[in-house]
């Protein structure tokens, strides 16, 4: 039993790759060829940035024939009415994409409207496009997968509750490790923090949230290459819902904290009222960027050292890239847990904060 | 931040929000609750067991010392009742003792006085047999002494020489 649920992720895994369809380029690349360190960083720009299809790997042939592994994504778009397409038709970037009487091309992994079917990209001086950009929500990596772990985390803590109710309030299998994780969470960060009286309405964020940056960290890692928490977006999303929810808790004491500080002269009332609301917007803001720039940074340098023993190429710096890449990976794993533990921390934090029942001055 | 600008995508956002607010809810109804409370109901059983526990021991403690106040008064009580036997025996045996030689010493003087009285009338009855036997014996002797002169001389003689020795 304990075994099939260890191979129903990965079953999952199998049945996606089996969509998996064999892309085969014969373009030749207009560029010229530039050199390896600028090549290692465009590889890097481009690993941190979404993509419309999910790109296992690719290579180029020794004919300077581009190949890529992966399958493509749906592209939903906005503009003039609904368009979904699939992402093959970019053919990974290089051709401009026409659907429903409109055309589309890809440039730095974004979607711009063309004029027709041979219609270029303008910039402007600083190398933005200038082309008009339609709405866009499409499934893209992240996207997809964000729908993965949304699908994964439901997975494992139905299934968890579930052994519960099957084994007389004991977890089995998967929940006998989960446990603890949802325990510490409740009982080392909610609890702590928010107080004994109020946690339990903020729970289910908290943990969701705790898993959630976890997984999706630790799927960052993963050498297929998807970063959902280095993107501001995610992260922005998961500071706004921890702002909202520190806001509408908020008690009286807490307004009265901001607005009106109690046991201070009031001029000094007057000067702290506007620090301590905008307080209120740096600390979510902090934490959007602290778990952004780390996950990116990890990423950056990561690949770094991995580019270094590509551009080392002798018997001494690649290996050694490679011993240092190995470090850092494992440093990687404890950043994804510690991002986690530290977003869920401050997020119970700011709702104690929120909800703290102030003794009368 | 320019860089942070341009790599923000609204649809990654909206699809994030939808997402994670969705598994936030599926979440909270079909695993936090369920998970959160099992784990309750069973802290709250282990520590009601625990408590229960402790609540058992003290009484057990009660009902031991209990035991032990009753063992005491059990053990004072025998130890009363068998001072009381003793008592009760030495008493019994006493006046038993007491009983007997009374009966015994009333036996004795009746045994006594019926033997006073056989003796008497066995002593009379002798008395009366040697009586008769010896007028018996006498009359016998004088028939056979009185049939013979030489014998009636002899014995005259002889009486009067035991006269002559007194």
């Amino acid at each position: 039993m304990r075994r099939k649920i260890a191979l129903k992720p990965i079953t999952l895994l199998l049945l996606l790759l089996t969509f998996v369809s064999y892309g085969k380029e014969q373009h030749g690349h207009g560029e010229a060829k530039t050199d390896k360190k600028s090549e290692v960083d465009a590889f890097i720009a481009h690993h941190l940035k979404d993509s419309y299809d999910f790109n296992l790997f690719s290579w180029t042939t020794e004919e300077g024939v581009e190949k890529h592994f992966g399958f493509p994504l749906p592209v939903i778009l906005w503009d003039n009415g609904l368009k979904v397409f699939s992402s093959s038709k970019f053919h990974h970037g290089e051709e401009v994409a026409e659907v429903g009487g409109s055309y589309y091309k890809l440039h730095h992994s974004k979607i711009y409207k063309v004029d027709g079917p041979n219609g270029e990209i303008v910039e402007d001086e600083h190398h933005h496009a200038v082309n008009e950009k339609p709405l866009d929500f499409s499934i893209t990596k992240n996207v997809a997968l964000i729908i993965m772990v949304f699908a994964i985390m439901f997975f494992m803590f139905s299934k968890m509750a579930k052994s519960y109710k099957k084994n007389n309030g004991m977890p089995k299998g998967m929940g006998r490790f989960l446990e603890p994780i949802v325990l510490y969470v409740r009982d080392e960060i909610a609890i702590p923090n928010i107080g004994e009286k109020k946690y339990k309405k903020y729970m289910s964020y908290l943990l969701t949230v705790f898993f959630f940056v976890w997984i999706v960290n630790l799927f960052g890692l993963v050498p297929i290459g998807m970063n959902v928490t280095n993107n501001i977006a995610v992260t922005l999303c998961l500071a706004l819902i921890t702002y909202v929810i520190t806001t509408f808790s908020g008690n009286k004491d807490y307004w009265k904290h901001i607005f009106w500080m109690p046991g201070v002269p009031v001029p000094m009332k007057i000067i702290l009222a506007p620090i301590e609301l905008l307080g209120t917007f740096i600390k979510p803001f902090a934490l959007m960027i602290r778990l952004y720039a780390n996950i990116t940074a990890g990423h950056v340098v990561l690949m770094s050292i991995i580019g270094l023993g590509f551009l080392a190429k002798n018997f001494i710096g690649t290996p050694l890239s490679l011993v240092l890449a190995f470090v850092l990976s494992i440093l990687e794993l404890l950043v994804a847990a510690l991002q986690a533990y530290i977003f869920t921390v401050l997020s119970a934090l700011y709702f104690g904060m929120a909800v703290e029942e102030h003794d009368h001055h | 931040m320019e860089k942070l600008f341009e790599d923000f995508s609204l649809g990654l956002f909206v699809w994030q929000a939808l997402l994670f607010i969705a598994l936030v809810l599926l979440l909270k109804k079909f695993a936090w609750k369920p998970i959160l409370d099992s784990v309750n109901d069973r802290e709250e059983g282990i520590k009601d067991a625990l408590d229960a526990a402790e609540k058992a021991k003290l009484e057990m403690e009660n009902l031991q010392a209990d035991n032990e106040k009753l063992l005491k008064e059990a053990r004072t009580e025998r130890e009363a009742m068998l001072k009381e036997a003793r008592e009760m025996k030495n008493k019994m045996i006493e006046d038993a003792k007491d009983e007997a030689k009374e009966a015994s010493a009333k036996l004795i003087a009746q045994a006594q006085a019926s033997i006073e009285t056989e003796k008497k009338a066995a002593i009379a009855d002798l008395k009366a047999q040697v009586a008769n036997l010896s007028i018996e014996i006498a009359e016998k002797v004088v028939r056979e002494e009185l049939s013979n002169k030489d014998k009636q001389v002899k014995l005259v003689e002889s009486m009067l020489g035991e006269a002559t020795l007194n």
